[in-house]
């Protein structure tokens, strides 16, 4: 009972009183094993502070990064302008702050619309089996063998472009891996003895499915998720670049690069300033859905 | 042996079965974006001041009048048979504008992809055999770039420094101006094309102009490659048949290359195959950066130009790559890997 006094002890009690306190300790030693990992934290430090700046962008910039100011047009990074100043005179560093809301905009919302679709087809599949799952999986297959950028940029083509068309085309190439773990997940699922168990006290297939399969899929969807993120940003930030996204003034990392582009060889930093944006968040994704990875799911390591 | 054949012939059948569903699948979303999505196609032919008469001509021309899964079948059968409109920017038939575009992006992915085979398996396999020491760590770091950063700004940036500041290449496009069109496109793929011709001069330009974009094309197949590679050897070194070759006194790189390599490569084919079809895809961001005149090029400038029947052929006809180079590559590991059979 000594060691119960502390809460260290508390979450690492050989058993757990409480289902609260079974859960806390489930997290409280994935995070000892990921906090081992100096690369899976790197990543999680830079993805906090992604979001931090998006949060605090209205009192960390000193201008909203849409009025031009033509007297101070393509300044060299410096004391007043970090990262410089653009063609039309906008402060690069505050550009790149205002535009991480919309990098984790454009995230958030391939996110939002991808996991449920995926999650709901993938545990349908292999919950239910049969023809359903044969139908649904020859689906999810058709769509995991598009190339994606290609297929994203016709939808955006006949869409029209602009953000919402951009994230919905990528939505659209992204969700069948999603699926395709989902099932396997429900498929060793399906046969346990606490479904059968739920089964046989009458719980609807629905019930099974969202409150018993579902949550349990979360912890790869979640991997998977974050180290989708990356390819999601690029794909993003490409159909930026090439006009397909988010149009000017908006700060959009991608759109800034492709405006940048002429001034690449005497005023350098307009372009690479927000591809090294880009680069950064993207590999702090990679590292945390690594890091991720190895705790959930040691084993598909690589 | 005469039993693996009938299951053998089931895989297959498997195979092409599936290839057929994925191709009706693509196809069902392109003609659903040029057929459905923009508001009027016929508007978008005869412009809003044609009469009506000129208007329901066109109308029935385009069997618009028909049930939808009858229009879909008739451009099903157009396709088959090589037809894939004609584009309003060239005012060609656009399969003809795409065989004469194809070469460019194949010669840019295959240098690309071999670029990765021949650097990153060599990369894979040192960093695999000195896990969690220092090569080990640069390889993980070079990977992780070269998958997190964007490919268009990682060519602007290699333009800058290698062309721009130091001159050691050349820069945009295929070729110098002066060189242009001396050499008669016989494959499409200009250094062949050059070697053939005996026109060194043409081809060491050719390859002045090609080194860049395919190493910045490459850098992805070599992460990817130098990284499976690693995760494949790390599997195979654990083994125990690899013991029992360090305990019989076989010199260490014969273990590492004649032992555990050589069941790497079976599974690297796949991987292979994988890096091959996205690199055909993924040289739309760096045909625009570098204009090299490949198949992304024309499907951005059509793009640009509202020239649907040009990006939708060219959709269909990455996707077709893409899909087949998987399926091959899927195909082969399948009958190569004893295992798998």
């Amino acid at each position: 009972m000594q060691a119960n006094l502390t809460l260290r002890g508390w979450l690492l009690a050989e058993v757990p009183e409480s289902k609260t306190q079974a859960r806390c300790q489930r997290l409280f030693i994935s995070w000892l094993e990921f906090k081992g990992n100096p690369v899976a934290v790197v990543g999680l430090l830079i993805i906090a502070s992604l979001v931090a700046i998006a949060v605090l962008a209205p009192w960390i910039t000193a201008s909203d990064a849409l009025e031009p100011d033509l007297a101070g047009r393509l300044q060299p990074p410096g004391s007043e302008h970090w990262f410089g100043t653009d063609e039309l005179g906008r402060d690069i560093r505050d550009r790149i702050i205002w535009g991480s809301r919309i990098t984790l905009y454009i995230v958030g919302l391939v996110s939002v619309i991808v996991v449920p679709i995926g999650l709901m087809i993938g545990i349908v599949a292999g919950y239910m089996g049969g023809w359903i799952d044969t139908v649904l999986m020859r689906l999810t297959d058709i769509f995991l063998a598009f190339p994606r950028l290609i297929l994203a940029m016709a939808l955006v083509a006949a869409l029209g472009p602009g953000l919402e068309n951009a994230v919905l085309a990528i939505a659209l190439t992204t969700w069948s891996p999603f699926a395709r773990i989902a099932r396997a997940e429900a498929l060793t699922l399906r046969n346990s003895d606490f479904i059968l168990a739920a089964r046989m006290q009458g719980v609807s297939t629905a019930g099974i499915l969202t409150r018993h399969v579902a949550p349990l899929c979360m912890s790869s969807v979640i991997v998977r998720l974050t180290l989708d993120m990356a390819g999601i940003i690029l794909t993003a930030a490409g159909l930026g670049f090439l006009g397909l996204g988010a149009q000017p003034p908006t700060p959009e990392w991608g759109a800034m690069i492709s405006l940048g582009r002429q001034y690449l060889i005497d005023q350098w930093w307009v372009p690479t300033m927000p591809g090294i944006a880009i680069l950064v968040v993207s590999l702090g994704f990679n590292l945390l859905g690594d890091g991720l990875r190895d705790v959930f799911d040691p084993k598909s390591g690589g | 042996m005469g039993l693996a054949l009938p299951s053998k012939l089931v895989k297959v059948s498997g195979v092409i079965a599936s290839l057929i569903l994925t191709f009706i699948g693509l196809t069902a979303i392109t003609f659903t974006i040029g057929r459905v999505m923009p508001a009027d196609p016929v508007l978008a032919i005869v412009g809003d001041r044609a009469s009506q008469e000129v208007y329901d001509q066109v109308f029935l021309q385009l069997g618009l009048d028909q049930p939808i899964y009858v229009q879909y079948l008739k451009y099903l059968g157009q396709l088959l048979q090589g037809d894939l409109g004609t584009s309003i920017m060239t005012a060609q038939p656009v399969a003809e504008d795409i065989l004469r575009f194809f070469p460019a992006t194949l010669e840019l992915a295959t240098v690309a992809t071999l670029l990765g085979i021949f650097v990153g398996i060599p990369m894979g396999v040192l960093a695999a055999v000195n896990q969690g020491r220092w090569p080990d760590h640069v390889v993980r770091i070079i990977g992780l770039i070269g998958y997190s950063a964007p490919i268009f700004w990682l060519g602007m940036i290699a333009l800058l420094i290698f062309y721009a500041n130091l001159g050691w290449v050349a820069g945009p496009g295929r070729l110098d101006v002066y060189y242009d069109s001396i050499v008669d496109p016989v494959t499409g793929i200009l250094i062949l094309d050059a070697a053939l011709a005996g026109e060194w001069d043409i081809f060491h330009n050719a390859i002045a102009h090609l080194i860049l974009p395919a190493s910045i094309l490459g850098t992805f197949a070599l992460a990817y490659i130098a990284r499976m590679t690693r995760s494949f050897m790390l599997d195979q070194l654990s083994q125990e048949y690899i013991l029992t070759a360090r305990v019989k006194g076989v010199p260490e790189w014969q273990v590492i290359w004649g032992h555990a390599f050589r069941n790497v490569l079976v599974q690297l084919i796949t991987i292979i195959g994988l890096t091959y079809a996205s690199l055909l895809e993924g040289s739309v961001l760096t045909e625009t950066i570098f204009s090299w005149p490949g198949i992304g090029l024309y499907i951005t400038n059509s793009l640009f130009n509202n020239d649907m029947n040009a990006v939708l052929g060219g959709t269909i006809v990455v996707g077709v790559c893409f899909v087949g180079i998987n399926m091959l590559s899927d195909l082969l590991y399948k009958l190569v890997d004893p295992r798998v059979r």
